[in-house]
């Protein structure tokens, strides 16, 4: 067991410090106020690679394994949660792309997602069917070489500035073995997006809702095979619950690091704020279940990596754990300001605005419980779980 | 023991909540949006027309003179409806309640009726600083007297309504000799008054409509009978004033916890996933129990606190008690409704997520919940 970084990990995550902090850090805040989505610097973080970080070397990307992308996320996330939110995402669904297109498929589309010249959304949720995903009814119906898509998704990330539209579909019979994977561009004929959704944060990338009608699809764009569409999005889920997660805990730790400066600089009844041990408690009690969660992600992370048979488990309880832990330590960062922390001269309420919607999305944290429930009641599961 | 509402206090509770559903929560929403102040002078007229921005202040000056308990209720009510309504109501009554409490005669009857009526869209309590917050005793704005004139320089920070107040109460440091706390006076300081200049209003997090504005002033000339109170007994004021006030932001936050669980019970009820209801699922429903188990709580901490006060009794602890509570417990229902609606809670598409970003302020202002402990404690260790 050893938990320091390597000479490589260290060498991400220096880059991605560099990058956080000089590209994104500098913009979030007024791409935040302006709903501004940062294309040009999501194509700068393709060519340093994080554009496709887990996406196999033979289809362009890195290669890498999860625990060294979270290292990486988490670096980003610190400069802006939500430009880092939406670059996982595109993660999650380019390596899709490359673990499951045909040759073609990721020769037409893999190296430029790789590098972020083009952008990928994945679309699973539907008006009826969020947490229940394995419900969803948008369908695909074989026509030839073609597959015919109608129906809608909604809540997607990304719609209407990405090139790639990851889509699970109904091709069988009703529940989760009825779904099949197809990679639409987001151009073809018959696909339109709703208006740009006002959210309470994550506001630098849209997020609409999709309408296909009669979108006409080759059969080679298909991921996987027929009826195993459930199967990738919940792979993917797996993984894009680490992100998320870690997206939590980069921003937790941007802004206790940005309490701690604070406090110790900001004075009321002649003392500066660290001095009263209120303050200081509840910094002990921030950066502890900050360190908590961080070491949780990484090891559900490694269980990923290592093929570990209970690995949805470990990133289930690491989401759960890590988005509530995170949106905590951003709130009470914010209270650590006063007023201050109210107003958007202090980036501390989009902290809190941000890290929000991860409790929610890629599985609300009611749904994570299930699964790590479901799971725990099973025989010997705690045996194999600890 | 008798929790029960009197029947004035009912009338009043019914006639904020018909107001809030009629007026305030068609309109919340779009003045969030567009921090439409016009907008939000129009409602707070028709809450003066109501009798609602003078609750506690006596008939003779056109208050309501229904006591503390029906400001409390009222005031839930209206923070169910729009927050920043409800803020501005709450500061309101305050400035009237210190003018009321520590005025002349003559000062009563001129700010009073004006405050009362809504002839003056609100009033501004103008105590914190940029350096002094939670401490307000370590204010700069100075007043010096010159005649039959004081002087004020200084700039206050964080003022409700400052764009659209007709009086601003001012605190200021009259004697800087005296110990911390000591030489500090209040003063009654009209809007338009030269030397007078309110800064551009902050971007705020919630509570859209409800302008925080810098008060500047700069050689501001007030008449020698401006000062409210005695001089160099503010402090004392602002203290005992904000003790009131907290009743007021602990009510105001209990309507937006409300709001935000009354719209996710509505929606768990509708919306299905799994085949069934979200309302019957035992998760969301304990959810869902314990957040309304703790807004119940903190209606009667705030109905303790109110009644304490309406008795003429101490009622600083309990007052304490109930703001740090009922504001925590608020912010915590606004993000457990928010978590019950899903995705779309996250959205415009329902008020969720502005009930959160509006609640989370009542945990700062009048007193952070930091401040509220530290009186509780304080006040508990007086009684050993
Ligand atoms: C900003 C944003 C971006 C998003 N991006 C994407 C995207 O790119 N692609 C995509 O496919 N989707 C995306 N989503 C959708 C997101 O994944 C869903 O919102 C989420 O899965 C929840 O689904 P829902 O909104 O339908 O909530 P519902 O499923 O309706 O849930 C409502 C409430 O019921 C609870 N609940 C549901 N089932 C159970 C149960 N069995 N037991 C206990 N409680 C339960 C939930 O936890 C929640 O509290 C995004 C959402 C948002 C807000
Ligand atoms: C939207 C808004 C409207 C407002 N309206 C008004 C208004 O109309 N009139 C007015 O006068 N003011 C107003 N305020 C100011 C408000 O009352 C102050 O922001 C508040 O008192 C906190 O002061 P501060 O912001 O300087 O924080 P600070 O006092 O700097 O506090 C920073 C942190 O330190 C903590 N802290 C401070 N002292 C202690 C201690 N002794 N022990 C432990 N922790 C401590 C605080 O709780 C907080 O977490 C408003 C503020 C906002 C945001």
């Amino acid at each position: 067991m050893d938990f320091s970084l390597n000479e490589d990990q260290q060498a991400f995550v220096d880059s991605a410090r560099a990058f956080s902090q000089g590209v994104l850090a500098p913009g979030a805040a007024e791409w935040d106020a302006t709903s501004h989505f940062p294309v040009a610097e999501l194509k700068q973080a393709g060519e340093l690679g994080f554009m496709g970080m887990y996406t196999p070397e033979a289809a362009g990307g890195l290669g890498m394994t999860r625990l060294d992308a979270s290292l990486i996320v988490e670096e980003l996330a610190k400069g802006c949660t939500s430009t880092t939110a939406f670059l996982t995402i595109h993660n999650m669904a380019t390596s899709m792309v490359g673990k499951y297109g045909s040759e073609a498929l990721i020769e037409e589309w893999c190296y430029d997602l790789t590098m972020g010249v083009k952008l990928a959304s994945y679309c699973l949720t539907e008006p009826g069917a969020g947490s229940d995903a394995g419900s969803l009814r948008t369908s695909a119906v074989r026509d030839g070489d073609d597959y015919i898509v109608n129906g809608s998704k909604v809540f997607i990330s990304g719609a209407g500035e990405t090139d790639a539209l990851v889509v699970m579909l109904r091709t069988g019979a009703a529940g989760p073995k009825g779904i099949t994977a197809l990679l639409i561009p987001a151009d073809a004929e018959g696909v339109s997006y709703g208006k740009n959704e006002e959210k309470m944060g994550w506001k630098c990338q849209p997020t609409r809702m999709i309408s296909f009608d009669n979108v006409r699809v080759p059969v080679a764009n298909r991921l996987g095979e027929e009826g195993q569409g459930f199967a990738i999005a919940m792979e993917g889920l797996d993984g894009g619950r680490i992100n998320i997660a870690t997206c939590s805990i980069g921003t937790a730790q941007q802004a206790l690091e940005e309490a701690v400066a604070y406090v110790q600089d900001r004075k009321q009844f002649d003392v500066a704020i660290a001095d009263f041990q209120a303050t200081q408690f509840r910094l002990a009690d921030m950066l502890t279940e900050l360190v908590a969660a961080r070491q949780m992600v990484r090891l559900a992370a490694f269980k990923l990596d290592t093929r570990d048979s209970q690995a949805t488990t470990y990133c289930a309880m690491a989401k759960r754990f890590a988005t509530d832990i995170g949106f905590k330590i951003c709130n009470e960062a914010l209270q650590l300001f006063g007023g201050y922390g109210y107003i958007k001269e202090y980036p501390m309420e989009r902290h809190v605005r941000d890290t929000r919607v991860h409790q929610i999305l890629e599985g609300t944290n009611e749904i994570m419980k299930v699964i790590v429930a479901r799971r725990l009641l099973m025989e010997g599961a705690l045996e194999v779980i600890k | 023991m008798d929790l029960t509402l009197t029947e004035e206090q009912a009338m009043i509770q019914d006639m904020a909540r018909k107001f809030a559903d009629g007026e305030l929560v068609p309109v919340a929403a779009q003045l969030d949006a567009n921090k439409d102040y016009d907008l939000l002078k129009e409602k707070l007229k028709q809450l003066a027309e109501l009798g609602f921005m003078g609750l506690n202040i006596s008939a003779e000056y056109g208050g309501t003179e229904a006591g503390v308990v029906a400001f409390s209720v009222a005031m839930t009510e209206i923070g169910r409806g729009c927050a920043s309504t409800g803020v501005t109501m709450s500061v309101t009554n305050m400035v009237a309640e210190v003018i009321q409490a520590i005025g002349n005669d003559a000062q009563k009857a001129k700010y009073l009726p004006k405050l009362c009526s809504g002839e003056y869209a609100a009033g501004s309590f103008c105590l914190s600083e940029a350096g002094a917050g939670s401490d307000p005793a370590g204010m700069r704005t100075r007043a010096v007297r010159e005649g039959d004139q004081w002087i004020l320089n200084g700039t206050k920070m964080w003022i409700t309504s400052a764009p659209y107040a007709g009086v601003f109460v001012v605190w200021a440091v009259t004697d800087p000799e005296k110990p911390k706390g000591r030489g500090i006076s209040c003063f009654l300081v009209e809007a338009g008054t030269p030397g007078l200049t309110v800064g551009k209003a902050e971007h705020k997090m919630g509570q859209h409509a409800s302008a925080t504005c810098p008060v500047i002033f700069e050689d501001c000339a007030i008449p020698a009978d401006a000062l409210l109170g005695e001089l160099d007994d503010g402090y004392r004021i602002a203290v005992e004033e904000l003790a009131g006030g907290r009743i007021g932001i602990g009510s105001l936050a209990l309507g937006i916890g409300l709001a935000a669980m009354d719209y996710a019970r509505q929606y768990m009820t509708e919306r299905e996933q799994f085949g069934q209801t979200i309302s019957r699922m035992q998760g969301p429903q304990w959810m869902m129990g314990d957040a309304y188990t703790e807004l119940e709580a903190a209606r009667l901490l705030l109905m303790n606190a109110a009644c304490l006060k309406q008795a003429g009794k101490p009622f600083n602890k309990q007052a304490a008690m109930a703001k740090v509570y009922a504001t925590e417990a608020a912010n915590r229902a606004c993000y457990t409704g928010l978590q019950l609606m899903g995705g779309v809670g996250y959205t415009q598409e329902c008020p969720l997520e502005r009930h959160a970003r509006d609640a989370r302020v009542t945990s700062i202002y009048e007193g952070t919940s930091e401040i509220q402990r530290l009186i509780v404690a304080r006040e508990l260790l007086r009684e050993v």
